[in-house]
């Protein structure tokens, strides 16, 4: 996979501390980090991205090689220290590895990482495939130590998560990092980031020019003076749409998006009266172009997203570039088989929680316990985001990470008369969610605030976190008490409850609504995917055929079959919630 | 070049599928490449892998319509994939539908048997696989994906053996469900040889 091999390229570098934290589509790197540890290489799934970057700076301050990893919304929550750190630089290699999501996927935005490097003025390289992610990893931390500056490596979902055949080095065991050496330098204050932000501006140049020789940047000559400008996946549609198309353009390919390799560019310009670019995202080498144009005065037509020639939003492919390119060279259009329209209607599935998932029953008792009240229902990042799906409807609002508990006191501060209940994850909660609920205490925000307790980190693939007891590489560790944190922040009201205990849970509820204040109810009950089940379900011949337990629950494991209700017995785990929920008492377990 | 999609509903177990081909393809000699839905869609939604075996492409998605193989476990998803079969492409499919919640919220229900009839009229060749009598065969719902292989690798499609794809599962699985997976991936292919 991309991002083992990012991990393995980073190992052969002699990477020493490696730190995070989970989400899609970059969990894997440090996963195989953690895995494949040799035994020298420090790795922690970091509390949020913020306190992971900053643990990274220090060990490369210290000297060792670090390699820090997320997903393109954790670098938003990593911003401050990696503005900052540009400025200070580093002194072992600082790799950032960010994945970006085109789509998106699985991810609230479609932000560009490009833009993020530009903007800090951190060099960033972009691959096109696993393989060159691989050579890429080891190629970033020669860079950082030569500038003295940290390096981003910014491969997105379909490097991420492909698959291809790589001869991998050994892994050496590199010496012990020299030790952090005291200077004024490594204080930012205003005076230092004056001169960094000169000599920052000033690299750019040198950088860019140096950058034209990359290995990463490449031009490959072709027919015509029609040409294709492209990078990171896109790079390897194009390859693909050109076997398909049979065509022979000269394509130029830029590894390297910041700082743009101007001179290779200008050259290959040059070379063409016209070029299409193919990226996803942003306009990131398109602007480049176009800017490059303006500045040497370059007549080259620049076509792309800004020009209407490709999309401005979602993956691109080889079959849409086949598609768009052919348009652009004036060759016959390729023909794109299409679904046949006499086909059968095609089911809809769009993602929901699994058969048995306590989240459901979380949110089945908040329903319960406010049916009939103005409630509104702010969500957060995780598996329980899918509690938006029909029938639960318990998402009103889901925005970030740890949002979930403040979008709830601006609601309530806007003065409506409505009920605000917030859902956070377990992880979520370690991740921004602390500060949040000292946030409604220290200013008296009347909010329920429900915190939903897997004991994992389940949609990024079960990841531990601070409440768990163990780290990534399966040492026990302390195991921290969201209760004990809720009672040290002082809310008003504190309730644990088990979620498939269905009466318990409502009526925890049903006092926590009723109460004033900050409240907050813990359901606490672990993930299906990583306990054993707890037997199965069945529905009796006598189903009334009410149909009540689809309709109130969109368990996966339900469906009507001739108008009664069947529990497909594989997804069943026996989690017991729609035999609660039949009026008629026809759902039981199945004896043992 | 072999390119085979599979494809089916987030826990099915496509990920391992597509991985043991890719693998069995490596230990033969070949360049692979493979790329798997993983993250949200996972829960519930449509996932399909990409497997595309031999040098000559260089991304490691399928084109539509470069299919050889389409390893389907589930009737709907086989139709939803269909575009990416080449023509004359061989189609192996579980016949039994997963039923969305969103068709029982509707009071409906996906129709597998015509989903099984639309692909024989449009694929090359069809071979259907009776996914749940093989696991209810081998006593485990999780065999599903070793049957599909099974079918997959004696249909010689895949241009890999049975015995290198069994080698492969013995290498990757835990030794104590080595005789079941062994046992679904013979009934897999047996429903091969019934076509």
């Amino acid at each position: 996979m991309g991002n083992e091999a990012i991990a393995l390229g980073a190992m052969a570098a002699g990477v020493q501390v490696v730190c995070g934290y989970p989400g899609t589509p970059s969990t894997e790197v440090l996963e195989t980090a953690a895995k494949r540890n040799p035994g020298h290489i420090y790795v922690e799934w970091s509390v949020n991205e913020k306190t992971a970057m900053e643990v990274a700076a220090g060990a490369a301050y210290a000297g060792a090689r670090v390699l820090v990893t997320m997903k393109q919304v954790g670098l938003n929550v990593a911003s401050d220290p990696l503005m900052c750190v540009n400025y200070v630089g580093v002194k072992g290699g600082l790799v950032v590895l960010v994945a970006d999501d085109p789509g998106p996927i699985s991810s609230q935005t479609e932000q560009d990482t490009r833009h993020f490097a530009e903007y800090a003025r951190i060099p960033v390289l972009d691959p096109a495939t696993p393989e060159q992610a691989y050579e890429m990893a080891g190629a970033a931390f020669a860079l950082s130590e030569q500038l003295g500056t940290p390096v981003i490596l910014r491969p997105t979902t379909r490097v991420c998560h492909a698959c291809a055949s790589i001869d991998a080095a050994p892994i050496p065991v590199p010496e012990r990092p020299a030790g952090f050496k005291k200077n004024p330098d490594w204080v930012i204050f205003p005076r230092l980031s004056h001169a960094a932000k000169k000599k920052l501006f000033a690299r750019e140049e040198s950088l860019s020019r140096a950058l034209s020789g990359s290995p990463f940047n490449t031009v490959r000559p072709g027919r015509g003076r029609l040409g294709v400008v492209c990078g990171g996946v896109s790079a390897a549609y194009v390859q693909d749409a050109m076997a398909i198309l049979n065509a022979d353009c000269p394509v130029f390919t830029v590894g390297t998006p910041y700082p743009f390799p101007a001179e290779l560019a200008e050259e290959f310009l040059e070379t063409v009266d016209a070029v299409l670019v193919f990226e996803e995202l942003d306009p990131v080498l398109e602007d480049a172009l176009v800017y490059l144009c303006g500045r040497r005065g370059l007549h080259t037509e620049i076509l792309g997203k800004r020009t209407g020639h490709t999309i401005t939003a979602g993956e691109n492919s080889a079959n849409l570039i086949a598609v768009q390119l052919a348009a652009f060279l004036g060759l016959p259009a390729p023909e794109v088989p299409e679904p046949g329209a006499d086909a059968p209607a095609l089911p809809v599935r769009p993602p929901i929680l699994c058969a048995g998932c306590p989240h459901r029953a979380s949110f089945y008792a908040v329903k319960q316990a406010t049916k009939g009240m103005n409630a509104v229902y702010s969500g957060d990042i995780g598996c329980y985001t899918l509690g938006n799906a029909a029938p639960l409807n318990t998402t009103d609002t889901c925005l970030c990470m740890g949002a979930g508990i403040s979008i709830p006191q601006g609601l309530e501060r806007a003065g409506d008369d409505a009920v605000h209940i917030g859902f956070v994850g377990d992880s979520t909660f370690f991740h921004s969610g602390v500060t949040n609920v000292i946030n409604a205490v220290y200013n008296k925000t009347p909010v329920v605030i429900c915190i939903l307790d897997n004991s994992t980190t389940a949609m990024t693939g079960h990841q531990p976190h601070p409440g768990i007891g163990r780290t990534v590489m399966g040492e026990v560790t302390a195991k921290i008490s969201i209760e004990k944190i809720l009672e040290a922040i002082g809310v008003d009201f504190l309730r644990v409850v088990d979620p498939l205990d269905q009466p318990a849970a409502v009526a925890a509820v049903r006092a926590a609504v009723e109460a004033g204040g900050v409240r907050c109810v813990i359901f606490r009950s672990p993930c299906v995917a990583i306990v054993k089940s707890h037997g199965r379900m069945q529905v009796r011949a006598d189903c009334r055929r009410c149909g009540r337990c689809i309709r109130e629950l969109g368990c996966p494991a339900l469906s009507l079959e001739d108008g009664r209700a069947v529990i497909e017995p594989s997804l069943c785990t026996g989690c017991g919630l729609c035999a609660g929920v039949c009026p008629f008492g026809c759902i039981q377990e199945v004896e043992k | 070049m072999m390119n085979c999609l599979l494809c089916g509903v987030g826990g099915q177990g496509t990920v391992l599928a597509s991985r043991v081909i890719a693998q069995t393809a490596m230990e033969a000699g070949e360049f692979a490449r493979t790329a798997e839905t993983i993250g949200m869609a996972q829960r519930g939604g449509c996932v399909v892998s990409h497997v595309r075996v031999g040098g000559g492409c260089a991304s490691a998605l399928i084109p539509l319509g470069q299919a050889d193989v389409l390893i389907a476990f589930e009737p709907g998803e086989a139709v939803r994939c269909l575009p990416y079969l080449k023509a004359g492409g061989t189609v192996i499919v579980n016949p039994a539908a997963v039923q969305p919640v969103t068709a029982a919220l509707s009071g409906g229900r996906e129709d597998g048997a015509a989903m099984v009839d639309y692909l024989k009229k449009k694929a090359g060749r069809v071979i259907v696989v009776d996914g749940a009598a093989v696991c209810a065969a081998c006593g485990s719902p999780k065999v599903l994906n070793t049957a599909l292989l099974g079918a997959a690798a004696a249909s010689g499609a895949l241009g890999l053996t049975l015995e290198q794809t069994e080698k492969t599962l013995r290498a990757r699985l835990p030794e104590k469900v080595h005789e079941m997976n062994v046992r679904a991936l013979r009934l897999g292919a047996a429903a091969a040889g019934k076509e």
